[in-house]
């Protein structure tokens, strides 16, 4: 792949990332509203669609507003580290055949090692905003993702052993004849509950439970670092949805249609998925989240680890 | 096995994605707040506590229980360190290997449950000293 053609990919996957995370704002609040039988934004545009920029404009003339008495420095960087973190992984994300910035023979570990950065970006914005309910925001959340980061690298072990390479291009590829879902419907199970939890949405949304503490870890921020707050949300759900699709449905294949036309259907649903558990389940009280995470999901993680292990050692693959 | 498509994919496309990443961020934090509007009130410095007036610092101590997470935490995250390693190695390593990351898991196990007995996973309290604030 030529240097100029890397560039330009760069350039496009960004541009797709933030308009996926914009477009997520507006898909979301349609789709919560078609399965709460009410309508959703939908006065600007077609189906409300331009919302969106409605909704930019008045981000962008809003006050950025740094609070005196926060930790200034901390406060700007909070929401950039956030943002970095989950976006970065997307760089060694397969799309599709020759669509991908790079297939570093790490990737999966480059993913968790990234994805875990934006524990700093919740932590230090919680700190920095001086506020009690940002605090407590912040604190919980620090609390819930590394509670469920032990588990979430584990449980994608069992992809591991019997793809036997942590490179995303290569586990996609060996996936040509049977889906590992199919092999690790556990693992999938766990991956998919404790991304839940990493990006903090419903139900493990409760560093920023509105109806307890405000909004918890972003209480302070306002205009557009509030918006990279919420972006850097959705972008993560996308992360993690397209992670699931590569590890566990196969990644760009599929009948008939181009590859990376299967790669976005499948992430679409996913997302979908992701949103539709909102709209169904309320939100855990604290106390059952981290028992549900140490005292059931982590043994079970192990077992299904071992699992896995035992019998493809017996099948001798 | 032969992979099906051999990617002649660079390394540094990866340093390349982060220069941009570091120029979008820096988009969105400079420009922003020279668009937006300003004003000052009278409230306009309070921390927000849904419209009570604040009291002392925010710098509060928070619950012991977050340090002891934060602890059980480290232990098993270097656990997964070397399950890690075990796993990418798994085929070479065959059964021998199994039977040592069985013990290992198995000693971590016994971590869990001791640490589940001893009640430092429990985050509901009955002492009648009352619930605990977060």
């Amino acid at each position: 792949m030529s240097p100029a053609l890397s560039v330009v990919l760069c350039i496009v996957l960004l541009v797709i990332l933030m308009i996926v995370g914009g477009l997520l704002t507006w898909v979301e609040r349609r789709l919560l509203g078609l399965w709460q039988d009410r309508y959703g934004p939908n006065r600007a545009g077609p189906f409300g669609v331009f919302q969106i920029f409605a909704d930019i404009l008045k981000l962008l003339t809003k006050e950025d507003w740094i609070p005196e008495f926060a930790d200034k420095p901390v406060f700007v960087l909070a929401p950039a580290i956030m943002l970095v973190a989950v976006v970065a992984p997307f760089a060694v994300i397969v799309f599709a055949p020759g669509i991908l910035i790079t297939d570093l023979n790490i990737g999966l570990l480059f993913f968790l090692a990234m994805s875990s950065m934006t524990v700093y970006g919740v932590a230090l914005a919680g700190w920095a905003s001086n506020n009690k309910y940002a605090l407590i925001g912040g604190i919980r959340a620090v609390a819930q993702m590394i509670s469920y980061e032990v588990f979430m690298g584990l449980s994608l072990m069992g992809v591991v052993i019997i793809a036997g390479t942590f490179s995303l291009g290569e586990i996609v590829e060996r996936q040509q004849s049977v889906w590992y879902f199919a092999y690790q419907p556990v693992g999938l199970i766990i991956f998919l509950i404790a991304g839940l939890a990493e990006t903090r949405r419903l139900p493990f949304d409760l560093p920023e439970a509105d109806s307890e503490i405000v909004a918890g870890f972003h209480t302070e921020y306002s205009g557009m670092k509030f918006a990279v707050f919420f972006l850097s949300e959705y972008v993560g759900m996308t992360l993690i949805s397209a992670l699931i699709v590569v590890l566990f449905f196969g990644g760009w294949m599929g009948p008939f249609l181009p590859p990376i036309l299967w790669f976005v259907v499948k992430t679409a649903v996913l997302i979908a998925f992701f949103i539709l558990v909102r709209a169904a389940l309320p939100r855990y009280r604290y106390d059952q989240l981290m028992e549900l995470g140490w005292k059931g999901l982590l043994p079970l993680t192990l077992l299904n680890l071992l699992a896995t292990g035992a019998v493809v050692l017996a099948i001798g693959k | 096995m032969e992979r099906v498509t051999a990617y002649l994919v660079p390394v540094w496309a990866i340093g390349i994605f982060f220069v941009f990443i570091l120029i979008v961020v820096a988009i969105f934090l400079v420009v922003p707040p020279l668009l937006g509007e300003r004003h000052r009130e009278r409230a306009t410095d309070l921390a927000y506590e849904s419209g009570i007036v604040s009291t002392g610092t925010a710098r509060l101590r928070v619950d012991v229980q977050f340090y002891l997470v934060g602890v059980i935490f480290l232990i098993f995250d270097i656990e997964t360190a070397f399950v890690l390693a075990w796993a990418v190695a798994f085929k070479r390593l065959g059964w021998a290997g199994f039977i040592e990351i069985f013990i290992f898991i198995g000693m971590l196990a016994l971590v869990l449950v001791y640490l589940s007995r001893s009640g430092a996973l429990d985050w509901r309290r009955k002492s009648p000293a009352g619930r605990r604030a977060p």
